[in-house]
């Protein structure tokens, strides 16, 4: 005789561990997220009271206005020139140094040979990272004791931060060409130095390329202000006339400024929809 | 047949270019040196050599005593709160601007075209987002320290107006790259834009929109380094000033601690980024 069957469980829905964890870690990060704004907000003596008076509305309102109307007389046009094609130099002989060496430095800091050591990689890219993660502007504050006053502090204070930033992309492009020609380059008893001129180098010119343009593009933008320390360009102009109170002048520099920036935005739009069509 | 062994040619077939390509750079180059004041060899200069031996040599050793260390970390600190605090109010800016321009949202647009009233709105707050994240945060800074005068209050303002720029363009960006058909439904069977957003883009863009506003952040830290060179507190006016009295030990001291500053800062922003998924 059948025994009757057990009635069925009752269905439990398990508790869905995936999405309560998800949820315990969104409440953990807002709440983190919140206990550091108000420690931010609290431990900074932010003048609120200051900035949003009548009395600072009204100094504001003075300030712009003095900055109208913008110094156009042809001399002054004349010298916001020069200081923009200084500006634009700065940037392209800065980008150009960092390419040369960071494609010297992503040498030893890119492990190439499959059997090879690569011991000098680690130190390297230690190196990369120092010359990444101190800004531009402080690079120029640094070297103006050494370089003076002027674009040339400038540019060098370009081309070593650049140098870490570009290095290490150089270094990454440089591990990830396909390992193919320089292996039968290397077969045929080839030295290092051509396989990396005639194999790597090819492979990975274009990547290279484009990471350099990419650099420029935010390296004029970071020449602009790099002035502002006395460093050359647009930016010692913006500071020289600001600290001497010529408001008239400093709009036209601004301005200036707004529209170097503006073309090279639209510049790089331009190429991108041009180059990805 | 036997293959006929070759010599591989004894210089690069291709020397005629590659000479008369470098030769045509060098020509380039020229006035860019000119325009760039690019003159290596002052560097090497027995009196600058002097000053920039006696700069570098007093690097060691690190000033470490007890009081220069606790002024260290608070100024650190101080830093951080600055660019966090100056993200937050970025936040408060770009919200609403995102909000305003988002195309998806539009609800005339979902019967063909924009109404003209709203597509010259939403064109408005475009402009308006590129003027203010064109202008440099240092520029920003400048200006605000006329104003609210010396102190973390122009570096907070100077990151919240570049920033929320930035983030807003960004947002808009993300928010229109996404899958638009849950909104368009929600919004079809008459949804209001606000509950749109916040139950069909929200949802679907949450993560790409958390991560890059962690990533903002991280750049954030770094550039209120730089603000404190124009007098905006922290970090960055320390060591301006120890630069300028040529105290070399507090100088290698505070950049060893920006090193550790922004090498932390990429930490955390990898990590919860990667957390975010």
């Amino acid at each position: 005789m059948a025994q009757p069957s057990a009635p069925p469980a009752p269905a439990t829905v398990p508790r869905p561990t995936h999405l309560l964890a998800a949820r315990r870690k969104a409440a953990l990060f807002t709440l983190a997220l919140l206990a550091l704004v108000l420690a931010s907000f609290g431990s900074l003596d932010l003048q609120w009271a200051q900035f949003l008076s009548l009395d600072a509305a009204r100094r504001m309102g003075r300030f712009l206005g003095e900055f109208f109307p913008p110094d156009l007389s042809p001399g002054f046009l004349g010298k916001v020139a020069v200081a923009t094609w200084e500006t634009l130099a700065m940037s392209a002989l800065g980008t150009l140094l960092a390419a040369v060496a960071g494609l010297l430095i992503a040498l030893p800091a890119s492990h190439l040979h499959g059997d090879g050591r690569a011991w000098l990689r680690t130190p390297t890219r230690l190196v990369l990272n120092a010359l990444r993660s101190i800004p531009e502007v402080v690079w120029a504050a640094l070297l103006l004791i050494s370089a003076g006053l002027g674009p040339f502090a400038g540019t060098l204070a370009l081309a070593l931060h650049t140098t870490g930033v570009l290095g290490r992309l150089f270094a990454e492009a440089l591990e990830n060409v396909p390992p193919g020609p320089a292996q039968a380059l290397r077969a045929q008893g080839v030295a290092p130095n051509r396989v990396f001129l005639y194999a790597l180098l090819p492979q990975a010119l274009p990547q290279l390329l484009s990471y350099t343009l990419y650099r420029w593009e935010n390296n004029i933008r970071a020449a602009t202000v790099l002035g502002i320390v006395g460093a050359g360009g647009l930016g010692q102009q913006l500071a020289f006339h600001m600290g001497l109170f010529h408001m008239h002048k400093t709009a036209t520099v601004l301005a200036a400024m707004l529209l170097l920036v503006a073309l090279v935005d639209g510049c790089s739009f331009a190429a991108r929809r041009w180059l990805t069509r | 047949m036997p293959l006929k062994h070759v010599p591989p040619p004894a210089r690069d077939p291709a020397w005629r270019g590659h000479l008369g390509g470098a030769l045509a750079l060098l020509v380039l180059l020229w006035p860019l040196g000119v325009a760039t004041e690019f003159r290596p060899w002052t560097l090497f200069e027995p009196q600058s050599l002097q000053v920039s031996g006696r700069f570098l040599g007093s690097f060691w050793p690190l000033a470490l005593d007890g009081e220069f260390l606790a002024l260290v970390a608070r100024e650190t600190w101080r830093t951080v709160a600055m660019a966090t605090a100056g993200v937050a109010l970025a936040l408060v800016i770009a919200i609403p601007l995102t909000l305003l321009s988002t195309r998806v949202l539009s609800l005339s647009a979902l019967s063909g075209r924009m109404a003209a009233g709203p597509y010259a709105l939403r064109q408005a707050v475009r402009w308006l987002m590129v003027v203010l994240r064109s202008i440099p945060e240092l520029v920003w800074a400048l200006v605000f320290v006329r104003v609210v005068g010396l102190g973390p209050t122009a570096g907070v303002l100077a990151i919240a107006l570049t920033y929320g720029g930035m983030l807003g363009k960004v947002y808009g960006e993300i928010l229109e790259s996404g899958d638009a058909h849950a909104t368009e439904a929600l919004l079809r069977n008459g949804a209001g834009r606000l509950q749109g957003f916040a139950h069909g883009l929200l949802p679907t863009s949450a993560a790409e929109l958390t991560s890059y506003t962690v990533y903002r952040w991280e750049c954030a830290v770094r550039s209120s380094v730089v603000l404190g060179f124009v007098g905006a507190g922290g970090l960055g006016q320390q060591l301006d000033s120890a630069m300028k009295m040529f105290n070399g030990g507090e100088v290698a001291s505070m950049l060893l601690v920006f090193m550790a500053l922004v090498a932390l800062a990429d930490r955390t922003s990898a990590w919860l980024r990667k957390a975010l998924g």
